[in-house]
Parts: C-alpha cells; structure tokens; sequence
C-alpha cells in the first residue's frame, strides 16, 4: 500500500473518449484524463461544459439513456469498460455514485444502508447491523442518526440525506466513487460537513467530484481537471490549476471572467 | 477589468479517526455470486417480453380480423349510403352522421365545465374537503357502468320527452366523459411546476391570468390530448345509447326530438340479426369505427405531444 506522499498509482484512465447524445450532438471530445487512486480530481468547468457527461461514463449510468454512446476507451485498473462485454452489474459494484439531488430510497435509514450490504454480500444479521453502523461512521452520520435508524430516509434534512447516499455507497465497498455535484443542492455548512466527509473518504477511496463550485474543487481536490466545450483545456495538481494555469482559458475561467 | 481573488488552496487536515467500527477494520466481505440475480432479471425480463407479446397479440387478431371481415363490406356507397332491412342493399351513412352528431354534442355538453372543475381541482380546490369530494365523486363515475348511465337519462330526458332522442345519447355520453375529463385536466395542471405559478404572481399578474394564461398554456397538449381520448373512449359505447339515442332508419334529422341511427347500436342490431348480409354490414361497421377510434388516439399522441427541442 502506498502512503499519499507517494506517486500514486492510475486508477482509470480516459483516452480518447468522445462522447454522443440521441440525435448524434456530441458532447465529449477525445478526452485524455488520469485518475490516480486513493486521490480526490476534482472536475470543474462552465455548465454545459461536458463534465458530468465524462463522469457518467465511468460507471455506464449512461447507457440507461437510449441513443446515449461513448466512443474511445475509459481504463479501469487497465480493463475498458467501455467494451460492450462489460458486465455492467460488477463495474457498478467497483465504482460507486453520488448524484446531485440527494436520492435515498423510501425506505428507513437503516434498511438504505444495508440494503447493497444484503444485496452484494452474504452476512448475518450482526454483521449487517456492525457495517451500518460502519458506514454511518464513515459518512460522519452516525451520531445524528443513531437513534432514528427506523425512520424514513426521506424524513432527513438534505445535507442528511446526501450522507446517507455516501453512506449507502460506501457500504458497498466499491473502490471508486464518483460525485456528480454532491453539494449543489445543499446548505453552505452542509456542504462544508461533506467536504470533510469527502477528504477523510480520501483515505480509502478514489474519488472524482464534478463541482461547478471552485473553492471546493481547490479546497479538497489534489488534482483539478478544467473542461470546457466537452474538451479537457488543462489538468494538474490543483495548486498549480488554481495559482499558475498555464492556459489563459483557465486563468480567466478561474477569476470568474466567464462561466 | 474587475478580477476575482483566486481560491485559496487549502492545506489537508489530518484525517480524524472515528471512535465505533470502521470500514477499514472490516474490510471488504467476499461478493455474492451474481448468478441469481442475472437469472432473475433474464426472468423478468422475458415475461415482460412474453406480456408483451400477449397484449400486441391479441389487439393484431383483434384489428386482423375486423379488417378482413370488414373490408368485404367496405365501399365508398357504404359510407354514404342510408341503412336498409335485410335484402335491400344500404350502408352505415345515416349511423356514421349521428355517431359524429351524438358523440361532438357529447362533447359540447361535457368539455367546457369538465375543464372548469379540472381548473378549480388542481388551482384552487387543492386539498379541501370539497374538491376531495368530488374527486372521489369523479372517481366512482368512472366506475359506473355504462349501462346504468343509460337507463339513468332515460328516466330524466326520454320518459318525460316521450321520445328516444340523440340529444339523450349525448348527455349520456358527456355523463361518462366528464369525470375522465376532470381528471386529466387536473393532472396536467398539477405536474406544471409550482415556480411556474410562483413566478407569474411575483410579476403581478392576477391567479386568473396566471392560470389561464401561463399554467393552462403550459399543459394545453396534455390537456388536450385527455379531452381527444375521452372523445375517443365514448365514441363507440353501445350500451348508454340502446335506451337513449336508439336507432332510426333514416337521416338524423331530428337530433334533438327523435331517435338517431349511430354505429355502436347497428353493430349491436346487425351482429344479432341472423341475415348475413347485414352480419357482413356490421362487419364493416366495426371497421369503421375501430379506425376513427384509433385515428383520434393516433392524432392525439403524435400531433399534441410536448415537444421539447
């Protein structure tokens, strides 16, 4: 295992990824990205910019959508997922998602845990019951939930309720996660409690985040990858995106001339 | 040009270890094998292929066979010719005419108040004891059947009239149209996003402008489309007109004194007749009909769906 001071290993890698929506308007063009592993990127660029496109396509939540393709390749530990021989069920096993409205499903806080739990692994009860509350750690939830596990998810507040999808996710035991915007629809100290959440995740888990808000994107990504028109202008470690981009577009995107 | 602080990079805090289990300590558990579940969405999956198949199937031989029984009967002097009694060579001209009279006064009766009380349901009824109601009312009306609806307005319009009459088929028919009209006029108003409303007022418009003007424009198609496939459902109800509307030899001419020849109720005759010329007649009458039903649900569908680009 690798200490962060060490050059990380690649997770996935983008290459030459295009991608189209029905009607065949593309959305992506041959993007080249490196995610490294056990690292935050964080993705930021101008709505419209593509970047939630390149994110849906590491997982193929995509492919729901009819008419939806992605050309090129996207590496996952060296395997392309995008090869219609994927098996979609073990990939999504592996990368898990946030997405940007909260999205617990109508059952209790409990049962939102532990349901991948059951589905993906075979437990007993204690054990089940010992991963929740795992989990609920891990997502920093625990000590606000712990006596309300048979409440409805829905009942949480927002900032609640995104946890506990991280919570849900995590559980999972997948080995990338990947966060569409997980804080836009969420109160400022929300946001700032899964901020922390988020860099702690950083321990055990590679970690993508689509952001279109750049003091988080500099606040708790190691690498920052600038998208614009569905093309990647500028990546690097994120000190260097946010206090020396070597691209105008990205300095000018970055002091808030446009965007 | 006026330039924005750049964001501070932050220097990472030390991760904070939390005090119950961890993930890390439990680490990750071996998978279940994905066998089952792949058996079971393949299992789905054909039975909704095979309910599929069911339910196209039988509307095939359903349109197959009018169509084939059907067409032997169909000509341009079928459709515009008057009906005639066994032996003498008629058409369905006169039961076409009072089909589309009985069926657009239907309309004319139910359309406009339905619309009304779908407005007030969704707009301004909301959730209070009266609009729940008449929901419920809108509800058990839908469930009614047809029949009695039938009988119903051939003790309040043809007994004291003394006569059947196509003016009684249509309140029949606007009996049935109305709930379903409601209905779907309401829940085309309600999926109009909330903000919608909001905005229209914060601009000072009145909750009468607002309505009409924004709310009703933004669910036109759904609700036109509902009052179509009313319209449609209605069309061929037989059991409403046996007692009301009736049948006539002739012309409709006397819409609003007299009985009025229409499909369903030719259908109904001729299918029980023993003759098979006018078994073949009623054939063809079918086919007509079942082809304007599914023209009005065909128009409906392709001409007033929300388009989005």
């Amino acid at each position: 295992m690798d200490t962060p001071r060490q050059e990380p290993q690649i997770k996935i890698r983008a290459r030459k990824l295009s991608f189209f929506y029905e009607g065949g308007h593309q959305a992506l063009f041959e993007n080249d990205l490196d995610i490294p592993e056990r690292r935050i990127t964080a993705v930021i660029g101008p709505s419209g910019c593509g970047k939630s496109t390149h994110l849906r396509t590491y997982n193929r939540i995509y492919s729901l959508h009819r008419g939806q393709r992605a050309e090129g390749e996207v590496l996952l530990d060296g395997q392309n997922i995008l090869d219609p021989k994927t098996d979609l069920l073990t990939l999504r096993r592996r990368v898990g998602m946030i997405f940007q409205k909260p999205t617990p499903f109508p059952m209790s806080v409990f049962d939102n845990v532990a349901y991948p739990l059951r589905l993906h692994f075979k437990l007993g009860r204690k054990e089940i019951e010992e991963r929740v509350e795992a989990a609920l750690q891990g997502a920093s939830l625990w000590d606000e939930v712990k006596d309300q596990l048979r409440k409805s998810g829905l009942a949480l507040s927002g900032g609640q309720q995104q946890r506990l999808c991280i919570a849900r996710a995590i559980a999972a035991e997948p080995e990338v996660l990947l966060m569409d915007e997980p804080t836009s629809a969420i109160d400022p100290v929300a946001t700032l409690k899964i901020e922390d959440l988020v860099l702690r995740l950083r321990e055990r888990f590679t970690i993508v985040i689509v952001t279109h808000n750049m003091q988080q994107a500099a606040r708790i990504s190691d690498r920052t990858a600038f998208f614009y028109k569905g093309r990647i202008v500028e990546v690097g470690p994120t000190k260097q995106i946010f206090t020396a981009p070597r691209e105008k577009k990205t300095e000018e995107y970055i002091t808030g001339r446009f965007g | 040009m006026e330039t924005i602080e750049r964001p501070v990079v932050a220097e990472r805090p030390a991760a904070p270890q939390a005090d119950g289990p961890t993930l890390v300590g439990l680490g990750r558990p071996p998978y279940k094998t994905l066998f089952w579940r792949k058996l079971q969405d393949n299992l789905v999956q054909g039975f909704s292929v095979a309910a599929l198949a069911l339910a196209v199937g039988v509307m095939v031989w359903i349109l197959a066979t009018i169509l084939i029984r059907g067409s032997e009967a169909l000509s341009w002097d079928f459709l515009t010719t008057v009906s005639a009694p066994h032996g003498f060579k008629g058409g369905i001209g006169n039961a076409l005419v009072g089909t589309l009279y009985v069926t657009l006064f239907a309309a004319l009766i139910a359309v406009p108040p339905a619309i009304c009380a779908g407005i007030w349901l969704a707009e301004f009824g909301k959730r209070s004891r009266l609009a729940d109601t008449l929901r419920f009312s809108a509800n058990v009306m839908m469930g009614m059947p047809s029949i009695v609806v039938g009988l119903f307005v051939y003790m309040i319009l043809v007994v004291p009239m003394g006569a059947n009459s196509g003016l009684a088929g249509s309140v029949a028919l606007a009996i049935l149209m109305f709930p379903v009209v409601m209905r779907t006029t309401e829940d085309m108003l309600m999926m109009v996003p909330d903000t919608l409303r909001e905005s229209g007022l914060a601009l000072g418009l009145t909750r009468c402008r607002v309505t009409l003007q924004i709310i009703c424009r933004a669910a036109r198609n759904g609700m036109v489309t509902g009052v179509l496939l009313a319209v449609a459902r209605v069309s061929g109800e037989t059991a409403p007109l046996l007692f009301t509307a009736q049948f006539a030899k002739g012309w409709p001419t006397h819409f609003f004194t007299g009985p009025t020849a229409n499909i369903p109720v030719l259908i109904n005759d001729y299918g029980m007749s023993n003759f098979e010329d006018l078994q073949t007649a009623g054939w063809g009458a079918s086919l007509v009909i079942a082809a304007l039903v599914l023209s009005i649900n065909i128009i409906a569908r392709v001409a007033f769906r929300d388009k989005k680009d």
